[in-house]
C-alpha cells in the first residue's frame, strides 16, 4: 500500500467495507470475544559501516472473530525510513512505507485442523510466524538466511495447519499450504507450496521442526530447513536455532538470551535485563538472486534488551559481520511499545 | 576465515554453557507478569494450573503475559493463538479459562 503509487486511493473503498462488515459482525460479538487491536510501536536507529539510519514503525494487529469459527486477521507495517539521501552523504530523506504483512481468514474446522484463506505468513521454518513482531524478537534483525523458503514473507492461497496428536508429553503440529502467483502490488506472491512438521516436547520446552518449500514458478527450486527451540522452565533462557538449504546458499543462526530475572526477581533493575548472543553463518553454493550476502558471511550480534515497565522494551547491540567483501560493525538500538486493547467496548456478560 | 569461526563457536559456546551453569543455582522464576492465582475451589484451581501450564508452554515461549488484558477480548486473544501456535480446541479452552477464570 505504497501511498505514493496512489494505491491507497483505489483500494480504499474496498477496505473501507471489509472493515466495516467487519465492524458491524464483531459489534455482535459475546463477552469475551469483541476483535481487538495489538501490535507494537518502535523506533528504531541503525549504524552500519558507519552511516545512520532511522526508522518510526507503527505495526498494529487486528483480530475480528466471526461466530464461533471464524476469525479474520491482519498485520500492517507503516514506517519511515530515514537515511542519507546519497546512501553514505548528504541530507537525510525519509521513504514512507505502508503495507500489509499478512491478511488473512481462519476457519478452525476441528478441533485439530484450522484453514486459512488469504495473505497468509509463510510457514517456513520459526522466525517468520513467530518472532518478526517488532515488540517480540530479541534483536532488530532479521537472520541472514531469513530469505530461504519464505517466498517474500508472505503467500497468497490456502493454509492447513493444527495439532495432529497431543498428549500430556508430546505435541505434533503440522502446516501445508499452496500459493499462487500474484502481482497485484499489495498483495504479491509466488506460486509455492510446502510446510513445516514439529516435534514438541511440553515438559522440556524443547521443539524440533522441519520445513520445506517448494517453488513452482520461474527457476523452480527446492528450500529445506529445520528448528531447534530450547527454553528450559527452570531457567529463563531461550535457545532458539534454524539451518536452512535453498537453490543457492545456506546457512545457519543460533541465538540464546538470558534474563536476569532469577537475580531480585523479574521486576527488579537487574531482573529486567536480558543478554542476547546470536551467531549466523551463511555460504554461497551458487550465484542467485536470493537476497542472501553474495558472498560467505559470518556474523555476530552481542544484544542487551531491557525491560521496562508497561510493556516498553530498549534493545541495543553490536554485531560485527565478517564477509571477503569487506568486515563491517553494525550497531543497533531500538525502543518498542506493546499495545493490546479491544477494537471497541465490548457487551457485557 | 575458518579460525574466526572456530573462535565464534567456542565463544557461543562457553556463553551458553557458562549462563546454564549460573542458573541452575537458582530457584526457577515464575514468568515475568504472570496473573496471581485467585483463592478459589481446589478444582478451579487446579484448571487454572493447567491452563497456567499450557499458556507457559505455548504462548510463553514468544512473549510474556499481556500486563494489561481486558476480560472482552480473551476470547479474541486465545483464538488467534490458536491459530498462530496450532493449540488444539482442548488447549484453547485451557488457556482461556487460565486468562479469564
Amino acid at each position: 500500500m505504497r501511498l505514493k503509487d496512489g494505491l491507497i486511493v483505489r483500494n480504499a473503498r474496498w477496505i473501507l467495507c471489509v472493515l466495516l462488515f467487519l465492524a458491524i459482525w464483531g459489534s455482535r460479538a459475546d463477552a469475551q470475544n469483541t476483535p481487538l487491536i495489538s501490535g507494537g510501536v518502535g523506533f528504531l536507529t541503525t549504524t552500519n559501516g558507519g552511516v545512520t539510519a532511522l526508522q518510526p514503525v507503527i505495526s498494529p494487529v487486528a483480530a475480528v472473530p466471526l461466530g464461533e469459527h471464524l476469525l479474520v486477521e491482519s498485520r500492517a507495517y507503516i514506517s519511515d525510513f530515514i537515511a542519507p539521501k546519497n546512501g553514505n552523504s548528504g541530507p537525510y530523506q525519509g521513504d514512507f512505507f505502508a503495507g500489509l504483512q499478512y491478511l488473512q481468514l481462519d476457519y478452525l474446522a476441528t478441533p485439530k485442523v484450522t484453514l486459512t484463506v488469504g495473505d497468509f505468513l509463510t510457514p517456513f521454518a520459526t522466525y517468520n510466524e513467530r518472532l518478526t513482531p517488532i515488540w517480540i524478537s530479541k534483536l532488530q534483525d532479521a537472520p541472514l538466511i531469513y530469505p530461504i523458503g519464505n517466498q517474500q514473507g508472505s503467500s497468497i492461497g490456502v493454509m492447513l495447519r493444527g495439532n495432529a496428536y497431543s498428549a500430556p508429553h508430546v505435541r505434533l503440529n503440522y502446516t501445508g499450504y499452496f500459493s499462487v502467483s500474484s502481482s497485484v502490488k499489495q498483495f504479491t506472491g509466488e506460486r509455492a507450496s510446502g510446510g513445516r512438521f514439529s516435534m514438541y516436547l511440553p515438559d522440556k520446552r524443547l521443539e524440533i521442526g522441519a520445513s520445506y518449500s517448494r517453488l513452482l514458478q520461474g527457476q523452480q527450486g527446492n528450500s529445506a530447513g529445520v528448528d531447534v527451540w530450547w527454553e528450559p522452565y527452570r531457567v529463563p533462557l531461550a535457545i532458539r536455532s534454524e539451518y536452512a538449504h535453498g537453490p543457492h546458499s545456506q546457512g545457519y543462526w543460533v541465538e540464546a538470551g538470558y534474563r536476569l530475572s532469577q537475580w531480585s526477581g523479574p521486576d527488579s533493575w537487574l531482573g529486567r535485563l536480558e543478554p542476547v548472543f546470536r551467531m549466523q553463518q551463511t555460504f554461497r553454493d551458487s550465484p542467485g538472486q536470493d537476497q542472501l550476502p553474495a558472498v560467505n558471511t559470518q556474523r555476530a550480534d552481542f544484544g542487551l534488551d531491557y525491560y521496562l515497565p508497561h510493556e516498553v522494551r530498549v534493545n541495543t547491540s553490536y554485531s560485527r559481520q565478517f564477509a571477503s567483501t569487506g568486515n563491517t560493525n553494525i550497531w543497533e538500538t531500538t525502543v518498542t511499545y506493546r499495545f493490546l486493547f479491544p477494537a471497541w467496548k465490548g457487551r457485557s456478560k | 576465515m575458518k579460525r574466526s569461526m572456530v573462535k565464534d563457536l567456542v565463544l557461543m559456546t562457553s556463553v551458553i554453557s557458562s549462563t546454564l551453569v549460573l542458573a541452575q543455582t537458582s530457584p526457577a522464576p515464575k514468568p515475568a507478569g504472570t496473573a496471581a492465582k485467585p483463592a478459589s475451589k481446589a478444582a478451579s484451581v487446579k484448571q487454572e494450573d493447567v491452563g497456567q501450564r499450557k499458556f507457559d508452554a505455548n504462548c510463553g515461549r514468544c512473549h510474556s503475559f499481556p500486563q494489561q488484558l481486558s476480560p472482552s477480548i480473551t476470547g479474541t486473544v486465545v483464538r488467534h493463538m490458536r491459530v498462530r501456535a496450532n493449540l488444539s480446541a482442548e488447549d484453547e479452552k485451557d488457556i482461556l479459562r487460565f486468562l479469564a477464570p
